[in-house]
C-alpha cells in the first residue's frame, strides 16, 4: 500500500533516536504499513507540539507528509500513553524489550496487522500489576506465530509421531519438538550448535554460558520438561486471561524464558540487547525484595 | 554537500569548509562564509582560533569527583567551599550544568552520568557513572540527591532506577518537577505531561 502525499495512521512508537540538534527519528509500528520510520522535527525543543506523543511506548495518531527520504510527522495526538506501565521501572523495561523484538523482526513497509494488535494488547496487559513474566512469554510465543515461526508442539518434527509425556527436546533449527529418540539420532551426526555461527559474528559479552547453559553447550536442541511443554501448548491457543491463570513456579518460569529466548536468538542470529538489562534489573529487584 | 563544490575550490579552502560543515547547525553555505571570513582576517586571529581548538582537546578532562569537564583534576564547582556539598544534582551531560547554574537557584554540587539508561541500545549501569555516584554517597555527608535527567522515557527510567537504589541508603531522592513548559499550549500537551502537571499542581 503506498500512501498519498499526506496521510494519517495509528502508530505505536517503539524507538527514537536523535537527528541533528533538535529533530528525532521516530520508529513506530503501524496497522497498515508495518514498521514506519519518520522524522519528528523540533521534537527535542521544549514546548514541541510533538514532544510526548512520539516518546517510545506511546500509542498515537500521527499525521504525516511524504518526504524525499523519510516521511515527516506533521501532527500527533496520544491515544494511549500507557501511563501505568510508565510509572514502574520493571514494566517500562518489559515494554522496551517487546518493542525491541518488534523492531528486530520486522521490516519497513510490510503490513502485519495481527502483530500490531499483539503489541497493543501486550502494552495494555503490562499496565496491570500482575503477571508481567507471563505477558512476555505469551508475547514471544505469539510473535513467533505471526512471523511464521509457530513452534510445532504436538508431533515430533522429524518422525511425526505424537509427542509423549516425557522429557522431549526443542529443536531450534526445525522449530519444534524432537522426541528423545530422534534427538539422540540427530545429535550423533550434528555438529555442536553455536548460536553465533553466522559469518564471523562475535559472541556478545552478555550472553555467556552461565546464562543459557543449555543453548550454548548442547547441540541444536534444548531439553523441555513435560510441564513446560504443557504450558507452551496451552498458551499457544488461549487468551491473556487464561494464560495468566496458570501458576508458574520460578524454575519452570526460567525454563520457558530460556527456551523461547534461545529460539528467538537463533532466528535473529544476534542478541536482543534489552535482555541483559531485564536480567540485571531482575536480580537487583529480587535482592531488594529479600532485604525487605 | 561541501564535497560537491570542492572540485572548484582550492584544497585548503575545501578542507576547512568540509570541517565546518560537520559542526552542528552549520550548513554548507555557513561553512563557506566562515571559511572566507577567516581567509580575510588577520593571521593572529586564525592562529588564536586554531590554538583554542587544540587546547580544548589537549587540556580538557573529566573532574575526578563529579565527571564534569574541567582543565584541572577537580572542577571549580567541586572545589568551591561556599557551595553546599550535601546536595548532589545528577545530570545527563556536562552541558546540562550551565542552564541549571543560570537559574541562580542551586547552590549544591553536581554529578554527570554521561548518558541515560537505554536498554535497547545496550546502555545500562556499567556504561554510566552510576557506580561512581554510589561511591560518592558512601563516604560523604550527602543528604539529598536531585535527579535532573531529561523528561524522556530514558530519563524517567534513569530517575526510577536511581530512586530505587539510593532511597535504601537513607538519602532523600528528589527530581525536577514536570509540567507544562512556559509558552506551551494545553491543547497540544501530551497525556504524561498534563497528568504530571495536574499531580504536582500548586496552590496560590
Ligand atoms: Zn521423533
Ligand atoms: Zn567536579
Amino acid at each position: 500500500m503506498s500512501p498519498t502525499r499526506n496521510y494519517q495512521t495509528q502508530a505505536i512508537v517503539i524507538k527514537q533516536s536523535k537527528l541533528g540538534e533538535f529533530d528525532k527519528i521516530i520508529t513506530s509500528y503501524t496497522p497498515e504499513f508495518g514498521k514506519l520510520k519518520a522524522v519528528a522535527k523540533g521534537a527535542c525543543r521544549p514546548g514541541s507540539k510533538l514532544g510526548g506523543n512520539v516518546e517510545p511506548l506511546t500509542h498515537s495518531l500521527l499525521l504525516l507528509a511524504k518526504g524525499r527520504n523519510l516521511d515527516i510527522i506533521t501532527q500527533s495526538q496520544t491515544i494511549d500513553g500507557f501511563l501505568a506501565l510508565k510509572s514502574d521501572l520493571w514494566r517500562i523495561s518489559c515494554g522496551l524489550y517487546i518493542s525491541e523484538l518488534i523492531d528486530s523482526f520486522t521490516m519497513e513497509n510490510s503490513e502485519n496487522r495481527p502483530l500490531f494488535d499483539l503489541l497493543l494488547d501486550a502494552l495494555h496487559q503490562l499496565c496491570q500489576t500482575d503477571g508481567s513474566e507471563i505477558v512476555l512469554r505469551y508475547f514471544e510465543l505469539h510473535l513467533l506465530h505471526h512471523l511464521g515461526y509457530r513452534p510445532q508442539l504436538h508431533r515430533c518434527v522429524t518422525c511425526d509421531s505424537p509427542v509423549k509425556p516425557v522429557v522431549n527436546f526443542f529443536s531450534f533449527s526445525q522449530g519444534g519438538i524432537l522426541c528423545p529418540h530422534c534427538n539422540s539420532e540427530e545429535n550423533h551426526h550434528c555438529e555442536p550448535f553455536a548460536l553465533y555461527h553466522s559469518a564471523g559474528e562475535k559472541q556478545p559479552k552478555n550472553l555467556t554460558q552461565d546464562r543459557f547453559p543449555g543453548a550454548i553447550s548442547a547441540k541444536s536442541s534444548f531439553p523441555l520438561s513435560v510441564d513446560a511443554l504443557k504450558v507452551l501448548r496451552l498458551w499457544q491457543d488461549c487468551d491473556y486471561a487464561t494464560a495468566k491463570r496458570v501458576k508458574i513456579k520460578s524454575n519452570l518460569s526460567s525454563e520457558l524464558e530460556q527456551v523461547l529466548q534461545c529460539y528467538i536468538i537463533y532466528l535473529l542470529q544476534r542478541e536482543v540487547k534489552s535482555v541483559a538489562w531485564l536480567e540485571e534489573l531482575k536480580s537487583h529487584l529480587d535482592n531488594h525484595r529479600e532485604e525487605n | 554537500m561541501a564535497s560537491r563544490f570542492s572540485a572548484s575550490l582550492a584544497e585548503p579552502v575545501a578542507r576547512l569548509v568540509e570541517e565546518f560543515n560537520k559542526l552542528p547547525g552549520i550548513g554548507p553555505k555557513n561553512a563557506q562564509r566562515l571559511t572566507y571570513h577567516l581567509l580575510r582576517s588577520p593571521n593572529e586571529e586564525a592562529k588564536a582560533l586554531a590554538e583554542a581548538i587544540l587546547a580544548l582537546k589537549e587540556k580538557i578532562r573529566l573532574c575526578s569527583i563529579c565527571f564534569n569537564i574541567t582543565d584541572r583534576d577537580t572542577c571549580s564547582i567541586c572545589q568551591d567551599e561556599e557551595r553546599d556539598h550535601s546536595k548532589i544534582c545528577v545530570v545527563e551531560k556536562p552541558s546540562d550544568i550551565l542552564p541549571l547554574e543560570r537559574t541562580g537557584k542551586y547552590d549544591g554540587v553536581y554529578h554527570v552520568l554521561h548518558g541515560t539508561i537505554n536498554p535497547t541500545q545496550g546502555i545500562t549501569i556499567s556504561e554510566l557513572k552510576i557506580k561512581e555516584l554510589l561511591s560518592r554517597l558512601q563516604d560523604s555527608s550527602v543528604t539529598e540527591v536531585i535527579v535532573a535527567t531529561n523528561p524522556t522515557l530514558e530519563g524517567e527510567t534513569t530517575v526510577m532506577y536511581l530512586q530505587h537504589i539510593i532511597t535504601p541508603l537513607g538519602i532523600r531522592v528528589s527530581r525536577l518537577a514536570r509540567g507544562l513548559p512556559f509558552g506551551a499550549d494545553l491543547e497540544y500537551a501530551d497525556d504524561m505531561t498534563l497528568g504530571q502537571a495536574l499531580d504536582h499542581r500548586q496552590e496560590f
